[in-house]
């Protein structure tokens, strides 16, 4: 049987790869920012949006209850990533802001789901991810939320990269450096919503980072470090996604531990070889 | 629109610096300071720690707002669009963020922002990605500060006078008409000093425009034709730099140690007043 005929496993595979390709373009320019968590902070105010999402299903009765669930993740991650931009950009310390929206979000989220009739098993789907839930509408949403990102992330990097590195300098040189800022919190918010799906919140800002912290052994460029870290996502999303077609394991988890074991390997080689220079 | 007969015989100054005040935390840091820059003029702006050297070309630059006074850049009101004929080269703590990059990728990011016709939306959006021979002219700020072989080189593994003068190419890329320096001397080996201090006789020469802050005159004194000093965010000095600096002048002298004379209106710099 040739599996790839399949439509679950193209699905599974076709937004594993975009995801696999997009998270670590903005994972790039949050570890340059050395922000590197706020993937978790917006993933878990996604996660209160996907209880809200919940809880506005069941008040309109709807047919599917969890039909407004990721559109109330994505709702509450931009707002989320908003108000982190802002109070950062007033001053406030990033990671106590980050705290507060982690404890926030996860605790919003498990009183929003119970007051929707729902309990926590509902949430555990988003959670841990469930790719394997994947319909033809979530597949064309990813593609074009990835588009998005992939678009203004690339195309801009040189801006982004200017804002990132130096604001100051940035800001002498005429940049429109409060909208860019803005532009990488919005896309980082919309990033963790499509990869959400796959790895689920806790483990989302995982595909973020962790390709890009390989790719930051073995290369010292800028521009290079963002496209190995998409091939690295993209080989680390699609193996993992197939390894689950054979094997009973949960795609999310097997993903990211994939990948901090390549991590594992490089740094141990490049301490290696350099240890041998 | 004409100007006035005896505004137009004067040169028009690249930076004019009126009465700047500037509050920080609710903490008044510039008390009224005002500076200008002619073309092909090189100023030094001195003064200890905590005079508000700093806080004064920031706000020049537009990385920290004034709450009085006015800053016209290029004869015309600083905005983002009449940036396009500044560069800027910050303090240095480091060139390096979370993610390497190269010499040659943090010169580029200077070809960014204003372009001439800056107010109009299509000239807006071109700066936000750089022009298409940018490499080359990168490379080109990199060759005319002596470090081209550093081009695909990490940032953060360069020596601080190299990163220093990347930060520099970074802002002459721009071929600005107006260069501020944020004490480029901090932490800088002699060989990169007396680069500088080449690159600065050749802006010179170009007509461009320098502010430069200091803690001495340094390798940089025969290149100055004007002091200004600050002490507690208010201008204690404006003319020429003194003939003789003593200990002051030689390089790696520092203003950290404690001084055993009386502090004087200059702030001990060894100026006379106007």
């Amino acid at each position: 049987m040739n599996l790839l005929a399949e439509p679950l496993i193209q699905r599974m595979l076709l937004v594993g790869l975009l995801v696999g390709l997009a998270a670590p373009v903005m994972g790039t320019y949050l570890v340059q920012r050395k922000m590197a968590l706020l993937g978790d902070g917006i993933g878990h105010v996604a996660l209160a949006g996907v209880a809200a999402g919940w809880l506005a299903g069941s008040l309109f009765d709807l047919a599917q209850q969890d039909a407004l669930a990721i559109p109330g993740a994505v709702l509450f991650a931009i707002i989320g990533a908003v108000v982190i931009e802002r109070m950062r950009s007033r001053g406030a310390a990033a990671d106590v802001v980050m705290a507060i929206l982690f404890y926030g979000g996860i605790a919003g989220g498990v009183l929003l789901i119970g007051l929707a009739g729902g309990s926590n098993a509902n949430l555990l789907g988003y959670l841990f991810g469930s790719i394997s839930t994947v319909t033809w509408g979530d597949v064309w949403m990813s593609v074009g939320l990835a588009a998005v990102i992939l678009l203004v992330g690339l195309g801009l990097r040189t801006a982004l990269f200017a804002v990132t590195h130096d604001q100051e300098f940035a800001r002498s040189t005429g940049l429109p450096v409060e909208a860019l800022n803005m532009v990488v919190a919005v896309l980082a918010a919309v990033t963790i919503t499509v990869a959400m799906r796959v790895v689920g919140v806790l483990l989302v800002s995982a595909l973020m980072i962790v390709p890009v912290a390989i790719a930051q052994l073995i290369t010292r460029s800028f521009a290079r470090t963002m496209h190995l870290a998409m091939g690295i996502g993209a080989a680390l999303t699609l193996t993992g996604i197939w390894i689950t077609v054979f094997y009973d394991v949960q795609p999310g988890a097997l993903i990211v531990t994939l990948g901090v074991l390549v991590y594992v390997a490089v740094a141990s080689i490049t301490s290696l070889t350099r240890r041998g220079t | 629109m004409s100007e006035p007969a005896e505004i137009r015989d004067v040169p028009p100054s690249l930076v004019e610096a009126r009465d700047v005040r500037v509050s920080l935390q609710g903490t008044e840091i510039l008390h009224g300071v005002s500076l200008t820059a002619q073309p092909g003029e090189v100023v030094a702006l001195m003064g200890g720690n905590g005079s508000g050297k700093s806080t004064f070309v920031r706000s020049i630059v537009g990385a920290v707002p004034h709450q009085s006074g006015t800053i016209r850049l290029f004869a015309r009101p600083a905005t983002a669009s009449s940036r396009a004929h500044l560069g800027y080269v910050p303090q240095r703590i480091s060139a390096a963020g979370g993610v390497s990059a190269t010499s040659l990728e943090v010169v580029t990011s200077g070809l960014l922002g204003s372009r001439d016709g800056a107010d109009r939306v299509g000239a807006r959006l071109r700066g936000l990605v750089p022009p298409r021979d940018a490499h080359a002219r990168a490379r080109a700020a990199l060759r005319s500060v002596g470090i081209e072989d550093l081009a695909k080189r990490d940032v953060s593994r360069l020596s601080g006078g190299q990163q220093q003068r990347v930060l520099i190419a970074r802002a002459l890329v721009r071929k600005p008409r107006l260069l501020i320096l944020d004490e480029p001397m901090a932490g800088v080996d002699l060989e990169s000093q007396v680069a500088f201090s080449h690159t600065v006789g050749h802006l010179k020469h170009d007509r461009v425009g320098v502010v430069i802050v200091l803690h001495e005159l340094g390798a940089m004194a025969h290149h100055i034709d004007r002091a200004v000093v600050l002490e507690r965010g208010c201008v204690t000095y404006d003319g020429p730099p003194p003939k003789d600096l003593g200990v002051h002048a030689l390089p790696g002298h520092d203003h950290e140690h404690p001084h055993t004379d009386p502090p004087t209106r200059d702030g001990g710099l060894g100026l006379e007043g106007p």
